[in-house]
């Protein structure tokens, strides 16, 4: 592994409110809050529905489909653990549930990245915890 | 809005500016350049510098009022105080802090300062690079978005998309920038002119950001002093008077993990109406405007939120010819503002603001100033306004 950073890219460390995301995502289920009250669904995790105010809440499986919101093309070395990655994409996934997903769009070059486009979720596996990606739908 | 009895009541009398160095190269540690810049601003407005009795700042400046007055000699401190949040979000909001107090009372001179020293303490706005993280930042890092430039080229990339804005509106920004520096001896922009050629042939940061598009990273203080328009009549230069001020944030804008409902916005939204309420003007009486530029599109959401143009105006509204301070319809950032004079989080904006009024800016309109505008910080939480006058209209 000598082309591996001194520093390497930054994992995610469950912690009680998003524990049920990450293990949702070991086992490949993208996983969101929902209120029990109104349906609506949330990211990140909080006690209280910003729509209704209900603190009854529950975790569900979401599609995994979503849509580019915006996207931006990083080339500035800020992170010596990306530094091999230079230029990556970082990209806002509008999921279909409604809440956003910061992410990478993997199977797809930076030039043809596009607002709007269709993606679906893609499963980065590390030793302790798994990322969601998106590609191309 | 009912009429406010802060209109008119206070006015900026005092200028207080270090000289502006490159990130790093101060030969002055931070708290020693702060002193100064406040010496400075009494000596401009012409009073003794123990006079002053209260103390505002912003972005968690670490030069704290009461070892300033220590050091100042203040006879005795009435107000101290912190407007919250990052970067320069609070530049007019430390002003108009500063200006309530003195109407309210609680004290009568009042100064409004930003001390930066980054080779002493390190740089602004860095990250970390921990292994592990947890908390919102589980959701951003692991996916290499860590940087403000990031997460704010994103917002400006959608605003760019809803709107069909070319990439030519945010150079624009930039170019009225350093063509005002070229004039301004402040600058540290001052004799290094930027050309469209050089600005499309800079690199990247991130896109749509070149690196044009991004503020500088500087060391230097800046102070502005306070005080009741009864007393600033009686001052060296003519007052500038706090029309208005406005601060906070639209619905949910701090949401973490890029959640806030309203997305492609510079939130000056919901501050925009109560800032012209409270001036009894409106954008249009707007004779030259100083827009914070942490990055170049939070100024383009910026201008088009508080009212200058709409956002399908923007690709033949921003323009060099648009912005410059010897004809332009909207003169902007006649200093140079962040980009090009120096990134004292915004403070120098407001001094340009009131150099502005007062008649005495290297970039001076050719025709009166009676209504001059300060915007400060897009994009983050909270942001805040403040419209100066030449005349207090009580």
């Amino acid at each position: 592994m000598s082309d591996q950073p001194a520093i390497q890219k930054p994992l995610p460390e469950p912690d009680d409110a998003s524990r049920p995301f990450w293990d949702g995502a070991a086992a490949g289920r993208l996983m969101l809050m929902r209120c029990n009250s109104c349906r609506t669904w949330r990211l990140p995790s909080r006690m209280h529905c910003d729509r209704c105010l209900s603190t009854d809440v529950g975790w569900e499986q979401a599609s995994g489909r979503g849509t580019v919101r915006t996207f931006g093309i990083m080339h500035q070395r800020y992170h010596p653990g990306f530094a091999n990655d230079l230029p990556y994409n970082v990209s806002i996934v509008e999921l279909d549930e409604g809440p956003r997903l910061p992410t990478n769009l993997v199977g797809v070059s930076n030039a043809d990245i596009k607002v709007g486009m269709k993606v679906v979720v893609d499963w980065e596996r590390h030793a302790d915890v798994t990322l969601p990606k998106f590609r191309p739908a | 809005m009912t009429h406010s009895t802060f209109r008119g009541s206070t006015a900026i009398v005092g200028l207080g500016e270090t000289r502006y160095y490159k990130r790093g190269a101060a030969p002055d540690p931070e708290f020693k350049m702060t002193l100064d810049a406040i010496r400075l601003a009494a000596d401009d407005a012409g009073i003794d510098v123990r006079e002053i009795d209260g103390f505002a700042s912003f972005s968690n400046d670490r030069n704290d009022p009461a070892h300033l007055a220590a050091a100042l000699g203040t006879k005795h401190v009435g107000f101290s105080n912190m407007f919250w949040g990052g970067g320069g979000g609070g530049g007019s909001g430390a002003v108009s802090n500063a200006a309530a107090a003195v109407a309210a009372g609680f004290c009568e001179i009042a100064v409004a300062y930003r001390g930066l020293a980054q080779g002493q303490f390190g740089r602004f706005g860095q990250g970390s690079t921990a292994r592990q993280v947890a908390g919102a930042a589980a959701f951003t890092a692991p996916y290499g978005l860590m940087s403000p430039a990031q997460t704010f080229a994103m917002r400006v990339r959608r605003f760019m998309h809803e709107h069909r804005v070319e990439q030519d509106a945010m150079k624009a920004i930039a170019l009225a920038s350093y063509y005002h520096a070229q004039r301004n001896p402040r600058a540290v922009m001052y004799g290094k002119p930027l050309s469209a050629e050089d600005y499309d042939n800079s690199r990247w940061i991130v896109e749509p950001f070149h690196l044009f598009d991004c503020c500088q990273e500087n060391d230097g203080a800046a102070a502005v002093i306070v005080t009741t328009a009864e007393r600033a009549r009686d001052l060296k230069h003519a007052p500038a008077y706090i029309l208005a001020a406005a601060q906070g944030t639209d619905y949910r804008q701090a949401a973490t993990v890029h959640n806030a409902p309203d997305y492609a916005t510079s939130n000056f939204k919901t501050l925009a109406p109560r800032l012209y309420a409270m001036a009894g003007v409106g954008p249009e009486e707007v004779d030259v405007l100083q827009s914070y530029e942490n990055f170049t599109g939070g100024v383009m959401m910026s201008v088009v939120e508080n009212g200058f143009c709409t956002p399908e105006q923007v690709n033949g509204f921003f323009a060099l010819e648009t912005f410059r301070f010897d004809g332009g319809k909207l003169p902007l950032n006649t200093s140079g503002g962040n980009l090009a004079e120096c990134y004292m989080h915004g403070l120098e904006l407001i001094t340009e603001a009131v150099r502005q009024v007062r008649g005495t800016s290297p970039c001076q309109l050719p025709r009166d100033v009676n209504i001059s505008m300060v915007t400060s910080g897009p994009m983050v939480q909270p942001v805040s306004s403040l419209i100066l006058g030449r005349e207090s209209n009580r």
